[in-house]
């Protein structure tokens, strides 16, 4: 299964934008958290606490936001500037997240905005291509 | 009939070293999770635990793990890079490839059974440097700096019996490998002294309007325009005012694929064919792995009328640094 090559139509956007941004960043963090717990996501929240993400789903006018500390991930105020920010479409995410594409094939193609500090951008990036989805019952969804 | 070349494919994590494997990988490489190896990136690369579960891993395939300690060990205290070809004979790689000639020294005295590959940091780019290290140190194989053409590579194998590994797929260096210190100028530290071209510290991605400017230590290394294809961030690939005009002073943005001369360079006897890309998402090692494999099995099967097919060149075109291919040295055809 491919991710198809669809960019969401522009009322999308208008609606979602309008919508209250917490239950989104809520259900993220919460999902991280799982992750963690389980051990699939193998960070070291030292290098990340203390710093604000933001990941932008460009053509849904999805502006998630969040925060880490040494325990976890959790909600943040959103008044924070981001140390690191991720900005795509939907299906470009969806192929990164799927590692139907890599990262940064989708940025020298500009498909993908990565901003803020690159050093934390690199540790996010290997982080999650550090994931062993093999391990998950996620690993049916994976590209490769 | 000569052998097949080996793939040899890249592993920044252990994701992609099982994705390198289940694609046709041969054998993978990696590194540790410090400045001994040329990709030292935060977040990147093996810690003891997840290095023991990716050898077993591909030793349960017969395929075979490479170990690169592949900078020069710095300062006074060296006794980390020894400490390195100490994990790694431990944990049972197949080989490790070095470049500092003292480590090697460490290597074949301490661990006189662990196979001992030259890296291409090691600048060795003619047979009597590559006999040296195999009658120094008993060197089974060495990889060969991106600068010869595929007939200057014939004549170090001719001339040879380590084993001559070559490079098939990925970002183009400025091709002086093992004696660039370009990124020392800008930012204190290079390949091979930190394991690392732009030390992302260093390196700023801001937009500017429609256009993505990157820069490393302040230094401007480039402006993309909206739909220009980007690259990494290095000083060898950016674009420089040189006498009023700007362009790329010293080498664009691009990829070597050995596609078209795969055919030569399995007549002329190349041991091994090498992926660059530690650095890269187990998407990438994924697409070029399994292109490189058929490639190289098409090649096996017919190496009369083997041709270039082109889904393979799109496949590998899309991963390329700027989206451009090139056949780098290989092919001079002024020669």
């Amino acid at each position: 299964m491919r991710v198809p090559d669809l960019t969401l139509p522009p009322l999308f956007a208008s609606v979602v934008s309008r919508l209250p941004a917490t239950p989104p960043n809520l259900a993220l963090v919460t999902l991280l958290n799982q992750l963690l717990k389980r051990g699939v996501l193998p960070a070291d929240m030292s290098l990340l606490a203390g710093r604000h993400f933001a990941v932008d789903v460009l053509d849904a006018g999805l502006r998630l936001r969040f925060g880490a500390d040494d325990n976890g991930f959790v909600l943040d105020d959103g008044h924070a500037e981001p140390d690191l920010r991720f900005a795509a479409n939907a299906a470009d995410l969806a192929r990164m997240m799927l590692r139907e594409e890599d990262p940064d094939t989708l940025f020298f193609n500009r498909k993908l905005t990565i901003e803020g500090d690159t050093e934390l951008g690199l540790i996010v990036k290997n982080l999650l291509d550090s994931v062993d989805w093999s391990e998950t019952p996620l690993a049916r969804f994976m590209a490769a | 009939m000569k052998p097949l070349p080996e793939l040899v494919c890249p592993a920044g994590s252990l994701p992609a070293l099982k994705t390198a494997i289940d694609h046709g990988a041969d054998a993978v490489y990696m590194g540790l999770k410090n400045e001994t190896n040329a990709r030292n990136f935060a977040g990147l690369n093996f810690d003891e635990k997840s290095a023991a579960a990716g050898i077993r891993y591909a030793h349960d395939k017969g395929r075979k793990v490479l170990m690169a300690i592949n900078t020069f060990a710095q300062g006074v205290d060296i006794s980390r890079w020894q400490r390195a070809v100490d994990q790694a004979a431990d944990l049972g790689v197949d080989a490790v490839i070095l470049a500092d000639i003292g480590l090697m020294d460490y290597a074949c005295r301490r661990h006189p059974r662990l196979r001992l590959h030259m890296s291409v940091q090691g600048s060795a780019t003619n047979y009597e440097a590559v006999n040296l290290a195999r009658e120094r140190f008993g060197v089974v194989r060495a990889v060969l700096p991106r600068v010869l053409t595929v007939d200057q590579v014939r004549h170090v194998i001719e001339h040879t019996d380590v084993e001559i590994e070559v490079f098939g797929f990925g970002s183009l260096c400025v091709m002086v490998e093992g004696r660039c210190l370009l990124s020392s100028y800008a930012t204190g530290e290079s390949p091979n002294t930190h394991g690392v071209c732009s030390p992302a510290k260093f390196v700023r991605w801001e937009q500017e309007g429609a256009a993505t400017a990157s820069r490393l230590n302040g230094i401007l290394i480039d402006r993309y325009g909206a739909g220009e294809a980007a690259g990494y961030p290095t000083l060898c690939k950016g674009r420089f005012d040189v006498e009023g005009d700007t362009y790329y002073a010293l080498e664009e943005p691009t990829s070597l694929n050995v596609l078209e001369v795969l055919p030569s360079l399995l007549e002329i006897g190349v041991a091994a064919i090498k992926v660059e890309g530690r650095q890269r998402s187990p998407a990438y090692v994924a697409q070029v792995t399994q292109t490189l494999r058929a490639a190289l099995d098409e090649a096996a099967r017919n190496p009369q009328r083997f041709s270039v097919k082109p889904a393979w060149q799109a496949a590998l075109a899309k991963l390329a640094e700027g989206q451009q291919q090139t056949l780098g040295a290989y092919s001079r055809p002024w020669k």
